[in-house]
């Protein structure tokens, strides 16, 4: 394996976790916190290949890490909002289960 | 006389527009005042235009006064043309038209629908001098669509009467069939000779190729049938008899019914060429004049008589068109509208007198009561029998003379029978309206009065022209002032000096005698020996039955034609709409009801569900383009 091949595991297995956690968690907190573990996964993915790229391609090493400034300060908003959501929702239902919310069931 | 055609149309377009408006809320009793007044300018006009024609004989007034329709290669005016032809109709359409406005002054007073009458004569008198006055197949179409809806409006006029609805209906539906001939027929020519203008399309007419002009014939008088009342579209004529019987004089009697005539006599160029449709104009024609005559001998309806009457005569007209007898069926047309307007009118005179009754058997012993409409209704009936010199001796002897010298002997003999019924059946009409005792109830036979001078005044001016019109424009015999007159319409008719010594006179003298002897044979069964009609009705029960229903035309219609097609609409209704359409649109909704309710189960509207669905798909995403299509 080759030095990038770590870092690729490490966001993979990252990855794995946070979409384990927003598929199956049924409370709503760790489904967020879920959430942020998927979108690091990608970050890490996004440093490692922005770090191992030729340097023939030195310009396209600082895409990556600007995109995941990006990924950082979008997922901050994305958590106000979804918090926001957790607590306007608790506020009418007294619970934070993720498998209660189904107002919209068929 | 620009101004004096456009005018005599559109004043009582006008007449009509102020009744209908006006009529109801503020003209009520004075309507008449609009309607008299429109008609009457229209007349004296008509009279000019008459006198412009006149003096310029030889040339026919023709004027476009703007174009109405123009699409492509296709355009047509709104033209007038007068010529001589024009002018005979202006002068029975114009004077009757007048004479039965005034009539109705009398006959329809305090009726609640005065106001609309006069606005639906109106509203007729000016489609029927559009038609007679157009210079294009579609503008005369134009009014004789109008005529039809006038007739129908006022047909069922008393609406709230079942049977006079229904006739106006049957009306309305018999004449549907004619027209379909007629468009037919303009769709026609402008096929063969790309217009319809009738100075472009008789100029082309000696060129064009001969089936097409039988065709256009044929069709044309499909149209002339359903509106002149031939068989087999005469049913409707009699029920239109529930109208007022001053519409039955105006419109079923006098001017509407004679469009047949006029359409056919106006397509004369065309006809010429065609001799198998003037062979079959000649057919039905005399088909018809000796079927209405010989049902009009057992009805006891004053009017229906008097309304097959008019069937027949307008089938001696086409019989005399069809045999190339072209102004004697014109010359027939002009003195008809005279002497069937009065004797309708003079019947209006009668059921008035009657309190409404129409039966002729309930009546009887009228001729002392009613003076005036008594002679009248005398020279009417002297002048439909044809006895000379009244007007219709005159034109039904033209018919009959040029029938013979064209070797239709058969045509001949058929019009001579019909002549003979004729005789028989006005003046049984006669002898049971005027002579004998009355046989009405004691009520009815002491409101028997004369009519009001309104309507006795009309009587008496129509029946000037029908007793004397004959000998005016008629003499002498087949070169009379009127075939001078007409000479310039019916440019290829030849007429020959008139044989007093000779056949002509022999014939002559032979009608004569076959008048005389149906009007004695009338005498005889129904006033010198009145057990006579029922002695012989005992002894052929079956003619006088097939006489008397109408010899089961209406009974034909009705299982050929009526019930099948309310049969086939009621399966439509009932199987076709109902299980075919309806359940094909109630199908299609219920096929995506049950897609919908089978697929249901899968909105669980829990987000995590969803979000395993899109992380499947993703999956599957990626397996499929990296292993199946990547390669």
């Amino acid at each position: 394996m080759s030095a990038v091949d770590w870092y690729l595991a490490l966001a993979t297995a990252l990855f794995c976790i946070g979409a384990y956690g927003v598929l199956a968690r049924r409370n709503v907190v760790l489904v967020v916190m879920s959430l942020e573990l998927m979108l690091n996964a990608v970050n890490i993915a996004l440093v490692a290949f922005a770090t191992f790229i030729p340097a023939s391609r030195a310009v396209d090493a600082s895409k990556g890490q600007l995109f995941v400034l990006f990924v950082i300060a979008i997922a901050a908003a994305e958590v106000t909002v979804g918090l926001a959501i957790v607590i306007a929702n608790y506020r009418t239902k007294r619970n934070v289960q993720a498998d209660r919310f189904d107002e919209m069931k068929g | 006389m620009k101004t004096a055609v456009a005018l005599i149309a559109l004043l009582p377009l006008a007449g009509f527009a102020v009744n209908i408006l006006f009529g109801r809320r503020y003209l009520r009793d004075r309507a008449h005042l609009v309607g008299v007044a429109t008609v009457t300018v229209s007349w004296l006009l008509s009279l000019y235009v008459i006198y412009h024609v006149f003096t310029h004989q030889e040339e026919a007034f023709v004027w476009d006064a703007f174009t109405w329709i123009k699409a492509g290669s296709f355009t047509v005016s709104w033209g007038f043309l007068v010529d001589t032809l024009t002018a005979i109709m202006l002068v029975v359409v114009g004077t009757i038209g007048m004479i039965v406005h005034y009539y109705s002054i009398g006959y329809m007073k305090g009726d609640e629908g005065y106001y609309r009458f006069f606005a639906y004569l109106n509203l007729f008198m000016f489609m029927m001098f559009t038609l007679i006055l157009a210079d294009n197949y579609l503008l005369v179409f134009l009014g004789w669509e109008g005529v039809g809806l006038c007739s129908y409006l006022l047909i069922a006029f008393w609406f709230r009467k079942k049977s006079a609805s229904q006739a106006g209906k049957k009306a309305f539906l018999v004449n549907r069939v004619g027209d379909w001939g007629f468009t037919l027929g303009m769709l026609a020519i402008f096929f063969a000779f790309g217009s319809l203008q009738f100075p472009e399309v008789f100029g082309k007419a000696a060129e064009a190729n001969g089936g097409i002009v039988t065709w256009i014939c044929l069709l044309l008088f499909i149209g002339a049938v359903g509106k002149s009342a031939q068989f087999p579209l005469h049913v409707w004529l009699p029920d239109a008899m529930e109208g007022p019987t001053p519409v039955s004089a105006l419109i079923h009697a006098a001017t509407m019914v004679n469009a047949g005539v006029y359409i056919v006599a106006r397509s004369y160029p065309l006809f010429i060429h065609s001799h198998t449709a003037m062979l079959v104009v000649m057919g039905v024609g005399t088909f018809t004049a000796v079927y209405a005559a010989s049902i009009a001998i057992t009805q006891t309806d004053i009017k229906r008589v008097i309304a097959y009457s008019t069937v027949s005569s307008l089938g001696f007209m086409f019989m005399a068109l069809g045999a190339g007898a072209w102004v004697a069926g014109i010359f027939y047309l002009f003195a008809h509208g005279f002497f069937k307007g009065l004797l309708f009118l003079g019947s209006g005179s009668v059921i008035h007198a009657m309190s409404g009754e129409q039966d002729m058997r309930k009546m009887g012993g009228l001729r002392k009561k009613l003076p005036i409409t008594f002679w009248a209704m005398m020279i009417g009936s002297l002048a439909n029998a044809g006895l000379f010199p009244f007007a219709g001796f005159w034109a039904k002897d033209e018919i009959l003379a040029m029938d013979f010298a064209a070797h239709y002997y058969v045509v001949w003999a058929v019009g001579l029978v019909t002549a003979f019924l004729t005789a028989v059946f006005m003046f049984r009409l006669m002898f049971l309206t005027f002579w004998g005792e009355n046989r009405s109830s004691e009520e009815v036979q002491h409101h028997i009065h004369e009519s009001p001078w309104i309507m006795t005044v009309p009587l008496i001016i129509l029946a000037i022209p029908a007793a004397v019109i004959g000998l005016v424009v008629g003499l002498p015999p087949d070169s009379g002032w009127i075939h001078s007159f007409l000479e310039p319409v019916f440019f290829e008719v030849e007429s020959e000096a008139f044989a007093w010594f000779g056949t002509g006179g022999a014939l002559m003298l032979l009608s004569l005698v076959v008048v005389i002897s149906g009007i004695v044979l009338a005498w005889a069964m129904y006033l010198r020996d009145r057990d006579l009609p029922a002695v012989l009705v005992a002894r052929v029960p079956w003619a006088y039955q097939a006489s008397f229903r109408k010899f089961y035309m209406d009974e034909l219609y009705e299982v050929a034609v009526i019930r099948p097609v309310i049969n086939g609409a009621n399966w439509l209704w009932v199987f076709f709409d109902t299980r075919v359409i309806d359940g094909t649109v109630n199908g299609i909704a219920a096929l995506w009801g049950w897609i919908g309710a089978t697929l249901r189960p899968l909105q669980t509207g829990r987000a995590q569900n969803y979000a395993f669905g899109i992380f499947a798909g993703v999956f599957v995403l990626v397996i499929v383009f990296r292993w199946v299509w990547g390669g």
